[in-house]
């Protein structure tokens, strides 16, 4: 508990940390206490929303409309970027592939 | 020259009429960015050299005879499109130094039609914010007053119109983000239908609520600019499959017999400033003797509609943002600022196992109630007007330490999103020397009635000459 004027019913302590694993955002302690009120206020405000009635009501997750998009399953190269592009950003690169950590163990 | 007394058809007169050239167009531009951006802080990279090129490019095409709708117009772009070669950051420190390889498609129309890309805009960081503090790279100020906030998100694309930096800017609109900012600097500033204009690359920020748009000084400017970007996509599936109008030839048609409706949610909000709803009352009565009728309507459902974005809106901002893994481009996620944190952690936590019944699809229901009450008062009337913000813009650090506040400065933004109809801010006049701002929302697709009754009442009230004194 950091501040026994602000207690939250729909989120703990250890939620943050739980929130933050799953986002796979490292937070400091000092980061963990400044963001517990504000998403305790935040997810307090939104829990609003149980008081409406829905039942019946479909969701929305596309408001024009719009269903299954397709195009033929063809190379449009008007739109492929060339490996030395695909790679301009990249941290780090090895032999025209970009490199990453081992995930592996030995 | 001055830029700040020109709009995009003025000069395209006097480009014609060879009274300047586009290089000297773009020359004007780059002189005012340096004179004045030190203490405005619009832009976030200047592109100096590219736009050079392209105005010599411009007077060459001029010089052939060579007619495009923007040839030789300076415009800037929000940090979020991507710009070929030319660094894109989304005003977050954690792609600094990312050159996208690739022009976005509204980038691609704009330079197509002859227009000048020259730099790119402040913005809060990722697009999250309403008043551009959020931006990794420092606040851009309010042109009308220093120590006031000049909306946000696209608060850099706005400062730097309304200061004659460049003749227009584009935007995204995902809450509030072109139209908050246009209200703040005294800009037309469109929110097309969700769809109109493809977002294919523009950094995502929540995908089924971004919306591509722009902001100008006038009316006419916005609808040419307009009929420019809009249109299908092969490369935006949610782009959509609508014949764009020629948004330009329904300006100066008579408004007469048209039924604006007044949601009474919006003026008997909290917080709603008696100054702020005169200068609306007094648009309206313009529009009334322009021989508009006026009709109250509801739309019940308004005060739910900022809980429903905040759970939805930050859902899809931590799936979308989960692509920063400092992999392909730029840093580590440590590198996220404090806003973008906030919103993955608030997105994360209502789509997690457990809560998602509760908070992603209750208010994906509440959304489709939302969606239909525009839909039922779009039945009786053809568009309607609220204020853009219920007071004047506010001060720099005010909302800052209290998140939620800040959120609910969307309050009369954000339902429009939400339904993924179009909305356009008009200057509507000044309290205090601030200025004013008032939407005109339609129904989906239905642009050429906001561009047709905003330029009626500019035509009448011509705020836009108000400039700010610098």
């Amino acid at each position: 508990m950091y501040n026994g004027s602000i207690m939250s019913d729909t989120l703990s302590t250890s939620d943050i940390q739980h929130i933050a694993k799953l986002a796979n955002i490292k937070l400091g302690p000092d980061e963990e206490k400044k963001l517990y009120p504000q998403l305790a206020s935040i997810l307090d405000y939104i829990s609003q929303l149980q008081k409406v009635s829905t039942e019946k009501v479909e969701s929305t997750s596309q408001v024009t409309g719009r269903v299954n998009v397709f195009r033929e399953d063809e190379i449009d190269t008007s739109r492929v970027l060339t490996q030395e592009q695909v790679l301009s950003n990249a941290p780090a690169s090895h032999n025209g592939h970009i490199r990453v950590k081992a995930i592996f163990e030995e | 020259m001055d830029l700040s007394d020109l709009t995009i058809k003025e000069a395209r007169e006097k480009l014609h009429k060879k009274e300047f050239s586009a290089a000297e167009l773009v020359q004007a531009s780059l002189e005012r960015i340096t004179a004045i951006d030190p203490q405005i802080h619009a832009f976030l990279t200047v592109a100096q050299k590219e736009a050079t090129k392209a105005a010599q490019d411009a007077d060459q095409l001029i010089a052939q005879g060579v007619n495009k709708p923007l040839l030789g117009i300076p415009v800037a772009a929000k940090d979020l499109y991507s710009t070929q070669n030319i660094r894109t950051t989304a005003g977050a420190k954690i792609i600094e130094h990312y050159i996208p390889p690739y022009d976005a498609t509204a980038v691609c129309r704009l330079k197509e039609a002859g227009a000048i890309v020259i730099g790119k805009t402040n913005e809060d960081a990722w697009g999250h914010g309403s008043s551009g503090e959020n931006s990794d790279y420092g606040p851009t100020k309010n042109p009308y007053d220093l120590t006031r906030v000049p909306g946000g998100s696209s608060s850099g694309s706005a400062a730097a119109v309304a200061t004659g930096m460049c003749l227009a800017a584009t935007g995204t609109d995902t809450g509030s983000s072109i139209r908050l900012p246009a209200a703040f600097c005294n800009l037309v500033g469109i929110k097309p239908t969700y769809g109109r204009v493809p977002r294919y690359g523009i950094i995502a920020m929540a995908s089924s609520f971004d919306t591509i748009g722009h902001l100008t000084k006038t009316v006419y400017d916005n609808a040419l600019v307009c009929e420019i970007t809009s249109g299908k996509d092969p490369y935006d599936g949610t782009s959509a499959d609508v014949p764009v109008p020629k948004y330009t030839s329904w300006l100066g048609r008579p408004i007469r017999g048209m039924k604006i409706g007044l949601p009474k949610e919006y003026f008997d909000a909290n917080g709603m400033d008696g100054n702020i709803r005169r200068v609306i009352e007094t648009a309206t009565e313009v529009l009334k003797n322009l021989g508009a009728e006026i009709v109250d309507v509801s739309l019940p459902h308004t005060k739910y509609a900022m809980a429903c974005y905040y759970v939805l809106v930050p859902s899809e901002i931590s799936s979308n943002l989960a692509r920063f893994d400092g992999i392909r481009y730029g840093y580590t996620r440590e590198t996220f600022g404090q806003e973008a944190k906030r919103r993955i952690m608030i997105g994360t936590y209502a789509l997690s196992a457990g809560y998602y019944d509760a908070y992603y699809l209750k208010a994906a229901k509440v959304r489709t109630l939302i969606k239909k009450d525009f839909d039922d008062a779009f039945s009786n009337v053809d568009v309607l007007i609220v204020p853009s913000f219920p007071s004047t813009p506010f001060a720099i650090g005010e909302k800052t330490t209290d998140p939620l506040s800040m959120y609910l400065s969307d309050i009369f933004m954000c339902p429009v999103n939400l339904a993924g109809v179009p909305a356009i801010n008009m200057p509507a006049g000044f309290v205090d020397g601030l200025p004013v701002g008032m939407q005109i929302i339609g129904s989906q697709f239905a642009e050429e009635k906001l561009y047709k009754i905003a330029y009626a009442y500019e035509h009448e009230t011509e705020w836009y000459k108000i400039k700010p004194n610098l």
